[in-house]
């Protein structure tokens, strides 16, 4: 008997093995669709693209080998690119941060047993499926400084608004509060976030005498830490690359206060063709993301909670 | 909390009964209790953020209802009189110099209208196909390199279009794509991170015994991908597809790079172009009305789905 069990044993593994093996092959075969499309429009041009950050080439004449000069360019003779930096540093360090106040203060009114709740959160959520252009459409038409509703509201209350997209002091401003239309995406990941607080803890503290603000303080702001954490980095990621506004709203005026970043870039690649150029400046970009990322997240382990045993 | 069940509603589940008494409280009106102040907060919060919310798609109706000396009046009037709807119509068969020569009396818009939805129809059902395959195979099966890789996908998400955007123009260039849809096309067929990494969520989710017992029967993970994950996960496809609707309508810089004759582009590069010939600076009640028309889609999408759509997008995160 011993010796047949001693047999079997080797037989089976084997035969685990085999299966494993034909799992892996299968895996592989199901994921390949990634593979192939990253190697083809994601590692490959990224490779492509920092090689050719190093070379100046306008498409027509063969590229020539420049070394650091463009990087070098964007920080000494291109003023447009210190400028679009400018400017987009400027749009994230508002423009997120309100973001995200506005869509918690959003998700936290409708969490509160509200009734119609179906409602509010299709009218709160229903800009973020116009984003971009229609979007953009919209809000210029608002702003536009006689016949806009914007600035006909403001003077039935006796404020003389300014020109918002063709003055210098507001064009970005108007940028950001249009952005602040397009909370949807963020404000429901709050709002699941806030639904699935567990509730003992809260009749726990109920039974302590917390009030409401304790209670926020205390156990609903730790608990969503993580989840501001999240949009946070989603909302700078999303941010730094913002196009389609500025593009079809200020076109980057006046006097380049809405250049952005994206904007110059596709200006410098489309619009003069200079490929070596633009892929340098999209690698600052990615270098920008990286680090505003990681910075995120160390800066993340002294404020965000996380729940280690319920896990 | 690793295992939560798909049906398992994060909108239905949670509501707080710290105060069960609130509604009874608002409905009944006692009135010096502070839960009764407190609702009544909330209320005109809501309201006055529903009038703010709401203001730009109020404004563009009644702009598009306008005739066109009214939307010179000033100050601008609240609502259209009389609404013409004829400027739906005449917004449809607006040309202008430069938009695409249609073969007879077919309006351009509707070739935009026509080219958008190829390119969305292709995306959404690229992006469901190849997103559900890749995420089924990191949520079901061991691999090796397995974690390895998904961080990989998951990292792909800090790159900026912008990266990779000026290679992938040269590899259409030279295969000579350039203002054909294939590059708006292709690259869609092989997943989206963000998609891949929601699925997977999702996958992991339902039971596997499902997969051993019918591993055990002789079925192949193809098998158990097509006729049983599948069909178990229609919230979350659902979601995924009516999110990539949204995209791939609205997208702009995409085709704004590939395409270049009139003929081929989309609603969103028309909309941007409307308005550049001199003589149509000055319509903007039919810019509305286009305007309103080229989201209408995405909007009754939206209103049909929204339960399904909302679930799915929260349903993923946060639950490790």
């Amino acid at each position: 008997m011993s010796a047949i069990i001693a047999d079997a044993k080797p037989v089976k593994r084997s035969r685990l093995r085999t299966l494993r093996f034909r799992e892996t092959i299968s895996a592989y075969g199901f994921i390949s669709p990634w593979i192939i499309g990253f190697l083809l429009f994601m590692g490959g041009p990224i490779i492509a693209s920092f090689i050719l950050s190093f070379f100046s080439w306008k498409m027509i004449t063969p590229p020539k080998f420049i070394g650091l000069t463009n990087y070098i360019n964007m920080f000494t003779t291109d003023d447009l690119f210190r400028t679009s930096l400018g400017v987009t540093f400027k749009y994230v360090i508002v423009a997120v941060p309100l973001a995200q106040i506005l869509s918690l203060v959003l998700a936290i009114l409708l969490n509160q047993n509200v009734r119609l709740i179906g409602f509010w959160r299709t009218v709160f959520y229903l800009p973020a499926i116009v984003s971009g252009v229609a979007g953009a459409v919209i809000w210029k038409w608002m702003y536009d400084s006689e016949l806009g509703v914007i600035n006909n509201i403001l003077l039935s209350i006796g404020i003389h608004a300014p020109h918002w997209l063709y003055d210098k002091n507001t064009a970005l401003l108007a940028l950001i509060i249009k952005g602040l239309w397009n909370v949807g995406v963020p404000m429901v990941i709050y709002l699941a976030a806030l639904q699935g607080m567990p509730k003992y803890l809260y009749e726990a503290a109920e039974i302590d005498g917390a009030g409401e603000a304790a209670k926020f303080r205390a156990i609903t702001l730790p608990l969503l830490t993580p989840v501001i954490f999240f949009n946070l980095v989603m909302g700078t990621i999303t941010g730094i690359q913002i196009f389609a506004e500025p593009y079809v709203m200020t076109g980057g005026g006046p006097e380049n206060v809405t250049l952005f970043l994206g904007l110059h870039l596709y200006h410098s690649a489309f619009g003069y063709l200079k490929m070596g150029y633009a892929s340098a400046m999209a690698w600052i970009m990615f270098i920008i993301i990286f680090v505003l990322t990681i910075f995120q997240f160390i800066l993340a382990n002294r404020w965000v909670y996380y729940e280690t045993s319920a896990g | 909390m690793a295992a939560i069940h798909p049906t398992n509603s994060t909108f239905n589940s949670g509501r707080s009964i710290t105060t069960p008494s609130k509604l009874h409280v608002f409905l009944f009106g006692t009135r010096f209790r502070p839960g009764f102040i407190r609702q009544v907060l909330v209320y005109s919060l809501l309201t006055i953020l529903t009038i703010l919310f709401i203001l730009p798609f109020y404004w563009m109706l009644n702009t598009a209802l306008k005739p066109n000396k009214e939307v010179f009046t000033v100050p601008p009037t609240w609502y259209p009189n009389p609404p013409m709807f004829s400027n739906f119509v005449d917004s449809i068969k607006n040309s202008y110099a430069g938009s695409a020569t249609t073969a007879g009396n077919t309006p351009p818009m509707l070739k935009y209208a026509f080219n958008t939805l190829i390119i969305t129809v292709n995306g959404v059902v690229a992006t469901l196909f190849s997103s559900s395959l890749v995420a089924y195979a990191f949520a079901r099966m061991r691999f090796p390199g397995k974690n390895v890789l998904f961080l990989g996908i998951l990292s792909t998400l800090m790159i900026p279009f912008a990266v990779v955007m000026v290679p992938q123009f040269i590899i259409w260039k030279n295969l000579n794509w350039l203002n054909t849809f294939w590059p708006l096309m292709i690259p869609h067929w092989c997943g989206s991170a963000w998609n891949i990494f929601l699925l997977r969520q999702f996958f992991m989710g339902i039971p596997m015994d499902y997969d051993e017992s019918a591993l055990i029967d002789g079925a192949s993970h193809w098998d158990i991908y097509w006729k049983i994950i599948l069909p178990l996960s229609t919230p979350a496809l659902a979601s995924v597809g009516v999110f990539a609707f949204v995209f791939f309508w609205n997208d702009f810089l995409g085709p704004l790079i590939i395409l270049s004759t009139p003929d081929k582009f989309t609603l969103t590069m028309y909309l941007t172009n409307f308005m550049i010939p001199l003589q149509k600076l000055t319509q903007w009640n039919l810019y509305m009305a286009a305007a309103f028309i080229i989201i209408l889609p995405c909007m009754i999408l939206f209103f049909f789905s929204q339960n399904v759509f909302l679930k799915g997008i929260t349903i993923t995160e946060f639950r490790r």
